[in-house]
């Protein structure tokens, strides 16, 4: 593999006193997909939520791509290029889906019409439904406008929360190829998944989370051949 | 006829409850608390205006250009000084602070103009007589029309502007805004200084109307919160039906009660509201 | 040396209606976090509803009915009560920015009924024909006995409020204050606990009213406005500390120093025609002193201290 992008290193932290996450490792190196799998309330959306500075940070670094953002405030880690789409209420509800991908390039200064062009091939659905509000698209549709937005920025690494949580099996598959074309952009991708065995299918590599704690860690088809993460959380 | 006459009444007065209520309505779509200053706010932009049109005698619009800048400033002055130090703190101590900033700004009014109550211009304006016997004045046809100026310039702001969009999405989600990469703090500065104006307008507007004193935007706060509500608090465009509903049904009220008791109209319809539907009932945000 | 007897009596029956009314509200924001912005309509309706039925005489408005001043203290309660119960009914269960919005309203309304309602509330004219055992304060020893009665009722609501946040039924209140939106998650039965939070509070401000009435003997709406019968108190409890009865009474009477202290200053320093900025001035003063609390300390004097639930 090639250069590391994001690295978490021993991160122990949570929302207020108690702490969530402990001793947390992982990484992320350039242009991989890493899958993040593991039981309800194991602590994978406050991992995530962790990189992008939303949480108390006790103990460990993140770097990414060299420089500590530990520390850093949202904006200056989107300005870096890491962009991350939460689990849930991920879109502008009353904005127009133009409007919520005209937000996702906020930080940017340039003419974003290419970026808005490319998109919109990307994500077909959207373009007809460009003028409505986006509180009104079906939750499919809605995941595309928050992935959109997320790319308006050309970011290097990823970060999506359960893309395909409450998706019809239809759905999930178009949101699954997706993915993987971002990811052929050359797109670092940290995932958290709920549907292990087609995400890990996916990944380059895998981590399994449990109470804050990482207890697996191996290639994405490493993990789905092992016999006791399957049992756990590959329902046998 | 009379009751024609009394809708239009209705409708000016209604103008002033709207531009009240769309600046309530914008702050508190971005910071999440009722800004109780919003009125005496208003009552610092009508004397403004008096200061500069009937003191020095300049041109009114050059005026309300003036008293707009003027309140939209200060009220970013404000939050520099005080309401930012609350940003993190539960929005009800923003509520606190700002029914003490409505008593500061108000006794700062009764220091620099005193007690007393002012007009724009003496002498009785004629009103213009038009169709079926109805009747408006001058200053009554400024107000209209400033009305639906400034409103058509804050819906294109809101549409067409990055900035507007972004107020949008952080009233919508600020959390999600935040992690996007837009500049909060930008928007709620820039919130500030429309909030400010839209005040300003508010009480130049009233000012006109009626009469200028110190207590005109307190008095009027309870109508401007209603039609707030009955909008759907944090969404702009309801406050403008709001304000309408509110300000015809206090004019129309007067040929059943006591014209004193205007602001209890107001004040009924918002517990009607607030029984049946708290979320306003031009679709509003849920909170 | 009688003048400063005078004054100091004078001082410690006001600070101690104020302490009353601060312990009222202290029950409703320093238990529950509800915000009653319109401490005067509560305050209003005890005063006017005690001087209602303890009232003697033939007057030009209600009243006349010449009960003893204990059932005029009832009444007060009772009044304010029942208006705070609809009120909290209507707005409880939403934002507390809508109860804010909402008990404004009341505040006015109330307002504008005493000044219009001459029939009733004897208008701008005021309230006449208020007794009682202690009126004609001044006359003598009765102001004594009035603040020592005063500071008995201080002490009964404040002995009162203390049993009651130390109780099961205030820890409630705190859990609810701590998570409002996980309260009103729970229902009915957080919607019913608010309630008698928000009725208590408010029946505490109306008999702070009816102690107010029957110590000036005359009230008229100006009394009620909301400066002196809203602002103050807020200031006085986040001054003391909000949570902590002690620091609602300590508040009031640091406060109401303040405020009569700044009338002193002002009406000695300024030229007797600028009386009314030395006023204003004086608001001024109390409205950055409340911001300055605010920013530095917003915990207050005495600051809470919750009892440990293990512990009782
Ligand atoms: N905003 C928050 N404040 C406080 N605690 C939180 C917050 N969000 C989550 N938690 C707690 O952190 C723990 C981990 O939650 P997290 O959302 O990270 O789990 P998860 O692995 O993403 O679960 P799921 O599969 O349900 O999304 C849980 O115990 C949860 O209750
Ligand atoms: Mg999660």
């Amino acid at each position: 593999m090639s250069d590391v992008l994001l690295t978490i290193e021993n991160v122990t932290g949570g929302y207020g006193e108690a702490d969530i996450l402990f001793d947390l490792n992982m990484k992320v190196h350039d242009g991989e997909v890493v899958v993040i799998v593991g039981p309800n309330g194991a602590g994978k959306s406050t991992a995530m939520k962790s990189v992008f500075g939303l949480l108390k940070i006790r103990g460990g670094t993140i770097t990414y791509d060299g420089h500590d953002i530990t520390h850093d405030t949202s904006d200056a880690i989107v300005r870096r290029g890491i962009c991350y789409v939460p689990q849930t209420n991920n879109v502008f509800p009353t904005l127009t889906v133009h409007e919520n991908l005209e937000m996702g390039a906020f930080v940017r200064k340039d003419d974003i019409s290419d970026s808005l062009d490319r998109i919109y091939e990307f994500f077909p659905p959207l373009k007809e439904k460009r003028k409505l509000p986006a509180g009104t698209l079906s939750g499919g549709q809605r995941q595309m406008v928050a992935m959109g937005k997320a790319l308006m920025l050309d970011p290097k690494l990823l970060l999506l929360d359960e893309p395909t949580a409450g998706l019809s099996p239809k759905y999930m598959d178009q949101i699954f190829s997706i993915v993987k074309q971002i990811n052929e952009l050359g797109i670092g991708i940290l995932m958290v998944e709920q549907n292990a065995k087609q995400a890990l299918g996916l990944a380059d590599r895998g981590y399994v989370l449990a109470s804050g704690k990482n207890r697996y860690e191996d290639t994405g088809a490493n993990l789905l051949a092992n016999r006791e993460v399957a049992e756990m959380f590959l329902g046998g | 006829m009379e009751i024609l006459q009394l809708v239009l009444y209705g409708t000016i007065l209604g103008s002033i409850l709207a531009l009240g209520a769309v600046g309530v309505s914008l702050t508190f779509g971005i910071l999440r608390f009722a800004n109780f200053s919003h009125g005496d706010l208003m009552t610092i932009g009508a004397y403004v205006v008096f200061v500069v049109f009937t003191v020095m005698k300049l041109p009114l619009w050059l005026a309300i250009i003036v008293s707009l800048a003027v309140t939209a400033a200060l009220t970013a002055i404000i939050d520099k000084l005080i309401y930012r130090n609350f940003r993190n703190s539960d929005p009800v101590i923003l509520l606190i602070s700002s029914f003490g900033m409505a008593l500061i700004l108000r006794s700062l009014i009764q220091l620099i103009w005193g007690p007393s109550t002012q007009v724009y211009e003496k002498g009785i304006q004629l009103a213009i007589k038009f169709g079926g016997g109805l009747r408006i004045k001058p200053d009554q046809i400024i107000i209209l029309v400033g009305t639906v100026l400034l409103i058509i310039a804050l819906h294109l702001f809101l549409r067409k502007t990055k900035m507007g969009k972004a107020m949008r999405a952080v009233a919508d989600n600020a959390e999600l805004a935040r992690l996007t990469g837009i500049n909060t703090e930008k928007v709620i500065l820039c919130t500030w200084l429309m909030g400010g104006a839209l005040a300003a307008a508010a009480g130049i507007f009233l000012g006109l109307d009626t009469r200028v004193f110190p207590e005109m935007g307190w008095n009027i706060l309870l109508p401007v919160f209603a039609a707030a509500i009955l909008g759907g608090i944090g969404n702009p465009y309801g406050a403008i039906a709001g304000g309408l509903v509110i300000g015809i049904s206090q004019e129309l009220s007067t040929q059943f009660i006591d014209p004193s008791y205007k602001p209890a109209v107001a004040f009924a319809i918002m517990v009607v509201i607030l029984i049946v539907r708290p979320t306003g009932i031009f679709a509003g945000r849920s909170s | 040396m009688e003048g400063l007897i005078n004054f100091g009596i004078l001082f410690l029956t006001m600070a101690g209606i104020y302490g009353i009314l601060s312990l009222g509200l202290n029950v409703q924001w320093g238990f529950t976090g509800m915000l009653n912005v319109g401490i005067a309509a509560f305050f209003a309706v005890g005063a006017y509803s005690s001087a209602i039925v303890t009232s003697v005489g033939d007057l030009p408005h209600w009243g006349g009915i010449g009960a003893p001043m204990i059932i005029g203290f009832a009444a007060a309660m009772i009044v304010s009560g029942i208006m705070a119960f609809f009120v909290g009914l209507i707005t409880l269960n939403l934002r507390s920015d809508y109860l804010a919005i909402a008990s404004i309203g009341i505040a006015e309304i109330i307002r504008l009924v005493l000044k219009n309602e001459e029939w009733m509330t004897g208008g701008v004219n005021g309230f006449t024909g208020i007794s009682g055992k202690f009126n004609n304060i001044f006359d003598g020893g009765h102001a004594l006995l009035y603040m020592i009665m005063v500071m008995v009722v201080l002490g009964i609501a404040y002995f009162l409020c203390e049993r009651a946040y130390k109780s099961p039924w205030g820890r409630v209140q705190r859990a609810i204050r701590e998570n409002e939106i996980a309260a009103r998650a729970m229902g009915k039965n957080s919607l019913s606990f608010r309630l008698q939070s928000f009725v208590l509070g408010s029946a505490i401000m109306g008999l702070g009213g009816a102690v107010y009435t029957h110590f000036t003997g005359f009230i008229s709406p100006e009394a009620f406005d909301p400066l002196l019968a809203t602002f103050l108190i807020w200031v006085m409890l986040i001054a003391g500390g909000s949570g902590n009865n002690k620091g609602a009474i300590l508040g009031a009477f640091i406060i109401w120093g303040v405020w009569s202290g700044t009338e002193f200053i002002t009406s000695s320093i300024l030229p007797a025609d600028m009386a009314t900025q030395g006023a204003y001035l004086r608001v001024l003063f109390i409205g950055i002193l409340l911001q300055a609390i605010l920013l530095t300390r917003p915990q207050g004097l005495l600051p809470e201290n919750a009892p440990q639930p293990d512990k009782d």
